[in-house]
């Protein structure tokens, strides 16, 4: 047994060089650093009064009406997982980006970058799942282009969509961060991780009693069925990548406001729970592709709640918090057991831990 | 959820608390050892629940924060060769070396990949034989018996192009340096449950004899950890200075036998530098004789530099308990995750980190201008 006698201490902690001369991995995760990349590197060049909106898309005044207008690139791997492919990922993907504008989705561009010696059936799987969710969004496919390049310059499929929406005339105000008020009520569209964890589960060769399906989807119908029952709605965000925790940050950053969230509300599915428990990964930031979290005025909440679990994209949808004036720029959650801690935005990739 | 749901149930929660409280007469400072436990009682606000008598420190139970600078630098130095895949668990990748970290390293191109067990990596070295494929064997106990079970398949199988960079340390020879320390102001244990599963507890008994110092071994939801506080401050409060087990649904006292019998043919004891904390004797892991053909350090010989040292990071006062994360002049203004000046910033289970990400801001909640504001 050791007999060491620890009397003084030589702290062995370096000062690191910051890697902040290269891209990593994390500046794609959709946490901070992605964060830093935007403020530091693509504002300063293209800053303007669009883009300041800090939206899934930009909102364009033409003519008395309001077209929405996103982008988006797909370079999931693997190319098909439990529940969809990069093709119906990229229209839905998309086509949720216009609905958070409260656009109705009407045209997308499509732009492959194949690499060479794709398999012909894996595009052609690709390309008509596709087209499936284009039907299904109810969305036309415009125009295009596709580029080849060399042998293990690419990852088999790498897919761009645009698209275009329309913002109805009934769409009073602006739907954006920027409206989020104080004692507005948030709501999420369904269950958390889904996505994530059917990529995750196929990537680390996991296998579960049930499997885990991406819950990619057209979260439109959801949002149409909002407007037309008339629900003043201020804010829509989907929860894609960096998860529900990452977006409320977001939001609780541009307003300067206080997000408060119930842990024992936010839905999980018991599988996927137990997923994020072996991958040591936290359900708050894994990705979604057919969830979305909105924010409506309190007294409109439960009217809001009814008319989303009609709709069968948005039919688990639950209320799990409000906003709250102080502390700001932060989100808090209350724990099951009671106690509170600050949901923070995600720094780097979320790590698998040792044990 | 089986298992996970029933240890998180806020009226079982309330009634332990209250159980704690009518307990409690003096104050008393309880050390949790392992990081997933500082997880877990940040995570869940779990000392909003306890009375102002009991003051929890985080102990140096995380393997990523204990892990020596130098053996980060010999990490980043392997997985730089062009002939090596170097494979490890996530959160080692972003641990500062003096000048990089291996996720530094995969940007510019090196091969380095997270995996999920080391026989993963012993299967990438059957699938790249042109490859020497290095394992980062980090870690407690916990780990050991797969890390062992990899050299041990290695060698049965025959395959040469596999080697492990060991750095394993012990868990009962860090307590007894922390509690022979003259400034030590532990006065009760959690003991880390997964070592107990693996180790059993008899390597306690002698620790809580000598010092006069109650262990509970105890488990890692916020239940099992409440449970762990109670059964802490009865002892504390009844004058008691015994072993005890909170997380008898995992560990025997005599703990995992076929595994510590697999430990012991591939490892043998050795002296090992903790980040932070110094040389300690007796307090690690290394391959023992036929295995030493798996060791990275004699594959890979390494002549580095001397670590450069920074004076600003306490994390060997914070790793003993004697500093909390918020006592440290650069916790969320100097030292963040994105920007680590010492480990306990980097993984999940350091205590920084946790703290961070968790509570960072509850000073916040009360002077916001306390706190620094993250760049955004």
């Amino acid at each position: 047994m050791a007999d060491a006698k620890i009397t003084s201490f030589n702290l062995s902690c370096p000062v690191p060089r910051v890697a902040d001369d290269r891209i990593v991995l994390a500046h794609g995760g959709g946490g901070r650093l992605t964060h830093q990349l935007i403020e530091k590197i693509f504002m300063p060049a293209f800053s303007n009064d669009m883009l300041e909106q800090r939206h899934d898309g930009a909102v364009l005044p033409l003519n008395g009406s309001r077209l929405a207008f996103t982008t988006d690139s797909f370079v999931v791997r693997p190319l098909i997982f439990p529940g969809g492919n990069i093709g119906d990922l990229a229209v839905y993907g998309t086509v949720n980006d216009l609905a958070m504008c409260g656009a109705r989705p009407l045209y997308l561009s499509a732009g492959f970058i194949l690499e060479e010696g794709l398999e012909m059936d894996t595009l052609r799987a690709v390309v008509s799942s596709m087209q499936q969710a284009a039907a299904k969004a109810n969305v036309k496919l415009v125009t295009g282009d596709t580029k080849v390049v060399d042998k293990g310059k690419g990852d088999g499929v790498f897919v761009n969509t645009s698209g275009i929406g329309l913002i109805e005339a009934n769409v009073k105000g602006t739907i954006g961060p920027a409206s989020v008020q104080v004692g507005d009520a948030v709501i999420i569209s369904g269950d958390l991780g889904r996505h994530g964890i059917a990529i995750l589960s196929v990537r680390e060769g996991l296998e579960f009693e049930s499997p885990i399906l991406s819950d990619t989807d057209s979260v439109w119908p959801a949002v149409e069925a909002l407007l037309n029952a008339g629900i003043e709605i201020h804010c829509l965000r989907d929860l894609t990548r960096g998860g529900l925790a990452t977006t409320l940050n977001e939001i609780a950053g541009d307003r300067n406001v206080c997000i408060k969230l119930e842990e024992v509300l936010i839905p999980v599915d018991e599988t996927v729970q137990s997923a994020c428990e072996i991958l040591g990964l936290d359900p708050l930031y894994v990705a979604n592709e057919g969830r979305f979290a909105v924010f409506v005025p309190a007294a409109q909440a439960d009217k809001a709640l009814e008319v989303m679990k009609k709709v069968p994209v948005s039919a688990g949808s639950v209320r799990i918090g409000k906003v709250e004036e102080s502390p700001g720029r932060t989100v808090v959650l209350q724990s099951r057991i009671g106690g509170n801690r600050v949901v923070d935005m995600l720094s780097g990739e979320q790590l698998p831990r040792i044990c | 959820m089986k298992f996970l749901s029933e240890y998180r149930d806020q009226k079982a929660a309330e009634q332990l608390a209250g159980a704690i409280r009518q307990k409690v007469r003096r104050p008393w400072t309880i050390m949790e050892i392992c990081g997933g436990q500082t997880h877990t009682i940040v995570k869940s606000g779990l000392e909003d629940l306890l009375p102002r008598e009991i003051t929890l420190v985080h102990g140096p139970g995380c393997p990523v924060c204990v892990t020596p600078i130098e053996l980060i630098d010999k990490a980043v130095a392997i997985a730089a060769r062009p002939d090596v895949i170097f494979c490890s668990f996530g959160d080692m990748l972003r641990v500062p070396g003096s000048s990089k970290s291996l996720f530094d390293v995969k940007a510019e191109g090196g091969d380095v990949r997270i995996v999920y067990s080391p026989l993963d990596a012993l299967k990438l070295a059957k699938a790249n034989p042109q490859k020497q494929v290095v394992f980062f064997a980090v870690g407690f106990e916990t780990t050991a018996p797969a890390n062992a079970m990899a050299a041990w398949q290695a060698d049965h199988d025959g395959i040469e192009n596999f080697s492990l960079l060991v750095s394993h340390v012990l868990v009962p020879p860090a307590m007894e340096a922390l509690l022979s320390s003259e400034s030590c102001v532990v006065q009760g244990f959690l003991a880390a449950g997964h070592v107990c599963t693996i180790m059993g507890f008899e390597e306690y008994f002698p620790i809580a004899a000598k010092y006069e110092v109650p262990i509970v071994v105890t488990g890692f939801e916020p239940l099992d950890i409440l449970d762990g506080i109670l059964m802490t401050v009865a002892q504390l409060e009844e004058g008691r200075h015994e072993v005890e087990n909170q997380y008898s649904r995992a560990v025997r006292r005599e703990g995992n036998r076929p595994a510590q019998k697999t430990i012991a043919e591939v490892f043998e004891v050795t002296p090992r530098e903790w980040r932070g904390l110094g040389e300690i004797p007796a307090s690690g892991f290394q391959l023992r004789g036929r295995f030493q053909k798996y060791d990275a350090n004699r594959r890979f010989p390494f002549t580095g530099e001397p670590a450069h040292e920074s004076p600003e990071c306490i994390s060997g006062l914070i790793l003993q308990g004697i500093k909390k994360p918020h006592d440290c002049p650069a916790f969320a203004v100097k030292c963040t995750p994105e920007n680590p000046l010492g480990a306990p910033m980097v993984s999940s289970e350091g205590a920084c980190a946790a703290y961070y990400h968790y509570g960072r801001r509850q000073n916040h909640l009360v002077q916001p201008e306390l706190s620094g504001s993250p760049s955004r």
